[in-house]
């Protein structure tokens, strides 16, 4: 009824199968953490290319950023993966899904970017400017620290998403967290414990996650409240 | 080359299109009638965990916060192993229909049920976006105008709270339609399931008894190119009536 949730065996099954979970755990945080480099790394260019004042590079981040949020993630990876193997030159499922997630949240990470770049007054570009700063310059000294507030709370739910997504490694056989809870819990030797396997599955989801999702809503917050009183003053 | 033209034959069976068509189909299906009952289900859920903060309604409140943080922070793949384990199938969904075997009813009806408690916990916490906007204002002149709690909730806080989330919405439609291609895991019933099925056995229509890297970009291609129109469509919908805001 509750997929052995309450039998003795079923936990023991998995405590002593606990190397398989720790494996999966182990694959889906490294996954994410080189992904999410990635999609910070991406999501930089390209939201300063969409939010600078050159038009042909204005469009090319366009282009990136409409392809990749228009169609799933699950596809980008099937795309990625087949592709490469079938014409020879297969890179390995970890590296396949670590290029895709990055690929595919970089496009978000780059208009969460963009927001923020937007955001900065056009005083501050210009006083830099009158004060000599290059474009670099201006740009790692006087905008984007400023753009920080406003970035993290979105940057922080764009990880918690990328991490959930590392859950389309499955489809191509993949050994992250999930695939290896569905290996388990349908495997011939160690089958049937579903409810324990998942629970522990969820709450290992759960512990990677919760603490950055909270973090996103506490700055968000606070940036609110900060809005509103700059509001009143003024 | 002559693997492209070999790929390309595969477009031009009838067969291979309608299938295709009919899982871009069911695809729709599943994430406007997952989208349509999380709006009911999420209403509900954001309500409560905006409103029902009083000591009596304690356990209501919790059950709200937890059920929205518990499937805000876990994957839907999981939600989806799950309910093919543990959610019941009414007897409706255990025969065949709309040309599926009664396995894959059974398993659209699972994935559904999947899908729409996903995405009742992310439009949950729109809705909840829209709630703060509302004024509080509007709250006391609805119940001096004699309205009860759920009078004010239906006819005056909740319509005003949709207005402003409207654009999120739509955008959220466009991750459901994304996201419904987490069910090629488990069946073979929609767009993302349909592809991967000609795609493993591409070697039968292609003419060449081999699956070919073309057969990879002319396939997921015409997948790319359909979840595009669809998906790019809605953004563009979203953009149009955030602008018509923008000049009010």
């Amino acid at each position: 009824m509750f997929g052995n949730m309450f039998s003795a065996r079923a936990w023991e099954l998995v405590w002593s199968f606990r190397g398989t979970f720790l494996l999966g755990f182990w694959h889906t945080l490294l996954t994410s953490i080189l992904a999410i480099a990635m999609s910070l790394a991406l999501g930089l260019i390209f939201g300063l290319m969409s939010s600078g004042t050159k038009t042909s590079l204005k469009a090319v981040a366009r282009v990136y950023v409409e392809f990749i949020q228009n169609t799933p993630l699950l596809l980008q990876i099937c795309f990625l993966y087949y592709a490469l193997s079938f014409s020879g030159h297969g890179i390995g499922i970890l590296a396949s899904g670590i290029i895709s997630i990055g690929l595919y949240h970089g496009a978000y990470m780059s208009e969460v970017f963009r927001a923020g770049i937007q955001s900065i007054p056009k005083g501050q570009f210009e006083s830099a400017e009158a004060q000599g700063f290059g474009y670099v310059g201006m740009m790692r000294y006087i905008i984007l620290p400023q753009t920080v507030k406003v970035v993290l709370p979105p940057m922080t739910n764009q990880i918690v998403n990328l991490i959930k997504n590392t859950s389309v490694l499955y489809i191509i056989g993949g050994t992250d967290l999930i695939s290896n809870t569905y290996s388990f819990v349908t495997g011939v030797n160690t089958g049937g414990a579903y409810g324990p396997a998942y629970l522990v599955c969820g709450a290992l989801f759960f512990v990677m996650c919760y603490p950055l999702s909270r973090a996103a809503t506490i700055w968000e917050t606070s940036l609110k409240k900060r809005d509103q009183m700059s509001a009143a003053k003024e | 080359m002559d693997e492209w033209s070999a790929s390309f034959h595969i477009l031009s069976m009838g067969p291979i299109w309608a299938y295709i068509i009919k899982g871009t189909v069911f695809t729709l299906v599943i994430s406007v009638t997952a989208i349509a009952l999380s709006l009911v289900f999420s209403s509900v859920l954001a309500l409560v965990r905006n409103y029902a903060t009083a000591p009596q309604y304690k356990p209501l409140y919790l059950a709200a916060v937890w059920y929205i943080e518990i499937f805000r922070n876990t994957p839907l793949l999981l939600w989806i192993f799950i309910a093919t384990v543990f959610c019941p199938v009414p007897d409706a969904f255990g025969h065949p229909l709309f040309g599926l075997t009664s396995v894959e009813t059974k398993m659209l009806f699972k994935a559904a049920v999947a899908l729409t408690l996903f995405e009742t916990a992310c439009i949950a916490e729109i809705i909840r976006g829209g709630l703060n906007a509302v004024p509080k204002g509007q709250f006391e002149t609805a119940y001096t105008q004699g309205f009860g709690v759920v009078g004010t909730m239906y006819h005056i806080i909740l319509p005003q709270a949709f207005r402003h989330v409207v654009p999120t919405l739509l955008s959220q439609i466009i991750t459901t339609v994304k996201d419904s291609s987490f069910l090629a895991n488990v069946a073979t019933i929609e767009l993302m399931s349909r592809v991967r099925k000609i795609m493993s056995t591409a070697g039968m229509y292609n003419g060449t008894g081999t699956i070919n890297v073309s057969d990879v970009f002319v396939l997921y291609g015409t997948a790319a190119a359909i979840y595009f129109v669809i998906d790019f469509s809605l953004s563009l919908l979203v953009r149009h009536i955030q602008k018509k805001r923008g000049t009010i």
